[in-house]
């Protein structure tokens, strides 16, 4: 008994140690090159019930969200390395809402089991159609009508870019990477990202954007007690 | 010239016997429900180009229910709700026509065809009940034989004696009844079987291929019946021939539209969207770097709207053969046309086939440069069938005309009356 208290006891001063001397990884993600133009998305617009819930504006494509200095948000950025360390089975569920005939947010990242909720808060009904590349992943696709309850997804397996598509409006598409830890960040509006509580180290960190680097742009960096910054440049060719 | 005119001037076993055919094959009645169920399969092929242009094959679910409902009970609410709308109304549609085939299956098979049919019909309800017993994976397959087996065993029982049409239009309503199951049968599939993937191949795409295809034979299929139940046909096969010097120029363009129909199919069911943007050039080339590196950067500057998947450097070549093998199809018409402008029954043909050929040119550039918008991309994928079903039924009568020998005048196909000339 008094041995497993000192186990308990030293394990957590090892992981109190650890937090202690985590950092936290920071930096900044930039657009490269111009980004395409994008398009108005014409099915949404037209749509009998759909087009209604736009309040006159213009639907578009957001497959670029570049600041007014070339920031690029929807950027995941993931620490290599660390994988088999997710807590996804104990973290809060993402949410993703299926509002106006899209689904909002249209890139997020998760952990492997985390709980992904899909609301619905349109007035007609989706189909929420996940469309894995990556065996372990099984695909699934399940009606929603309008004002049913939550639909919850979990993926076992990390995959860059996991399609939700909704068939009954083809236009609504969210891409949700999974990775098998909690170290990973999407940049904002201003390009930004923090990842928190990065273990010390040396790790490569990838950049990844669906549109302008799918497979990622990469870096090496070293994470110390004050942390570490990483800034990345997504050229688009 | 008239078929009784025929037989007096060929008093022969053959001619005799043709007479006797002629009071079955000629059946205006029959041949006017031959001419609507394949212009109901030509709007079902272009409810399936509605389908796929807009990416919505997978709106429902599952098959043969919908969203869990009888198929012919999906509420309405739902039924018009985006995409739905086009796909449910693509399988009630489906099985609209595959009522008709039936009909005609026993209509051309005379009292004959009843006891298979009822036989047949037993079997797959049979069938469909013991694959409901099976097992919660076996529903679908269940649900669908036992409701096709109803539809058989009720077009068995009709109690009309009809005499079975002359030739080989029963073969013909046999293979078109058999088609038309397989047809939907594959239709499901690639709805159920979706998201399974074989050698690294997704069965939806593999099965959403074969039943595009399958379509555009089964359409010719019907085409062909609706000809020879015509009173041109029988006209024509007991008047003058003469041999059309273009007919090998009509198998050949007719098989090149057909491989250009397997490589549009291929196209359209692996849902990446335009490969190329551009037309006439390619990516801003007259042939295209198809590079890694060239093809990575083509998939970041595209914008697509409804499509999401990469586009691919074999897409990319695809669609460049696309743009090939339309160019030697105009050529091959073109000469197909040339060659018999001078044979008073085929000009009018080859010059409509020539006409669609054109239209469907300008359809394919349309829809490159209105980014695959879904109506021009339907019209395209409507008016590629018609010229497939124009070429095979000029086939037909080109070899038709080539294996009979006499020398009365003919008729040509632009004397026809109104109902002959919409089947051929």
């Amino acid at each position: 008994m008094k041995l497993n208290q000192t186990l308990a006891a030293l394990a957590g001063f090892a992981v109190t140690l650890q937090l202690a001397s985590a950092g936290n990884l920071t930096g900044k993600v930039t657009l490269g090159g111009n980004a395409p133009a994008e398009k108005e998305i014409t099915p949404l617009k037209d749509d009998a019930t759909c087009g209604k819930l736009l309040g006159g504006a213009a639907p578009m494509t957001k497959f670029f969200v570049v600041g007014a200095n070339k920031e690029l948000a929807d950027v995941i950025v993931v620490v290599k390395g660390l994988e088999g360390k997710s807590t996804g089975a104990a973290a809060a569920p993402a949410v993703v809402d299926q509002k106006g005939c899209e689904y909002h947010p249209q890139i997020l990242a998760v952990q492997t089991g985390q709980k992904i909720s899909v609301k619905n808060s349109d007035p007609v009904m989706h189909n929420v159609h996940t469309v894995p590349t990556v065996s372990s992943n099984k695909e699934e696709n399940k009606g929603q009508g309008a004002g049913a309850p939550d639909l919850t997804f979990s993926i076992p397996a990390s995959e860059k870019f996991l399609k939700f598509k909704c068939d009954v409006h083809p236009w609504m598409f969210a891409w949700v990477t999974v990775v098998d830890h909690p170290y990973f960040a999407v940049t904002s509006k201003d390009g930004s990202f923090t990842i928190k509580d990065v273990p010390p180290g040396k790790y490569k960190v990838v950049a990844l954007h669906r549109k302008g680097a799918p497979t990622g742009v990469e870096k090496e960096i070293e994470v110390k007690a004050d942390g570490a910054t990483a800034d990345f440049v997504i050229e688009v060719k | 010239m008239n078929a009784r005119s025929s037989v007096v001037s060929h008093p022969c076993s053959v001619c005799v016997q043709s007479v006797a055919e002629k009071q079955f094959q000629s059946n205006p009645w029959l041949h006017r429900f031959a001419v609507f169920t394949a212009l109901a399969t030509l709007g079902l092929v272009g409810m399936g180009g509605l389908v796929t242009s807009h990416g919505v094959g997978m709106a429902v679910p599952d098959w043969p229910t919908s969203y869990g409902y009888n198929m012919f009970a999906l509420p309405i609410s739902t039924w018009l709700t985006g995409g739905i709308f086009h796909e449910h109304t693509h399988r009630l549609w489906a099985s609209f026509v595959g009522v008709l085939v039936v009909a005609l299956t026993r209509w051309m098979g005379g009292n004959k065809s009843r006891v298979p049919l009822m036989i047949i019909g037993t079997a797959e309800i049979i069938l469909g009940f013991a694959f409901l017993k099976i097992g919660p994976d076996w529903k679908g397959a269940g649900h669908f034989l036992s409701g096709i087996g109803s539809v058989v065993l009720l077009g068995g029982i009709v109690w009309v004696k009809n005499a079975p049409s002359a030739g080989r239009l029963p073969m013909l309503g046999w293979v078109a009844f058999w088609l038309v199951q397989l047809q939907g049968l594959l239709g499901g599939l690639r709805v159920v079987l979706d998201a399974q993937v074989v050698a690294d191949v997704r069965l939806g795409t593999f099965f959403g291929i074969f039943h595009g295809c399958l379509a555009q034979g089964f359409l010719v299929l019907l085409a062909v019946i609706a000809l020879m139940t015509s009173r041109w046909w029988i006209q024509q096969q007991e008047s003058g021939i003469k041999s059309n010097p273009a007919g090998r120029w009509f198998l050949f363009a007719t098989i090149l539209i057909f491989v250009q129909l397997l490589i549009a199919a291929t196209m359209r069911h692996q849902h990446a969207g335009l490969a190329i943007s551009d037309f006439p050039r390619a990516h801003g080339q007259w042939w295209p770097d198809m590079t890694t590196e060239a093809v990575a950067g083509y998939n970041a500057r595209r914008v697509e709207v409804t499509v999401s998947d990469p586009i691919t450097a074999f897409q990319i070549g695809l669609q460049m053969t696309h743009r090939i093998v339309a160019c030697l199809i105009l050529v091959a018409v073109s000469l197909c046309a040339w060659k018999t402008r001078k044979v008073r029954s085929m000009k009018t043909l080859a010059f409509t086939w020539l006409g669609l050929i054109l239209v469907q040119v300008c359809l394919g550039a349309w829809t490159i440069w209105s980014n695959k918008a879904a109506d021009v991309a339907t019209a395209h994928v409507v008016v590629g069938a018609l010229s497939l079903v124009t070429g095979a039924l000029g086939c037909l009568i080109s070899f038709r005309r080539q294996t009979v020998n006499a020398a009365s005048p003919e008729v040509p196909f632009s004397e026809m009356n109104s109902a002959d000339r919409a089947s051929a």
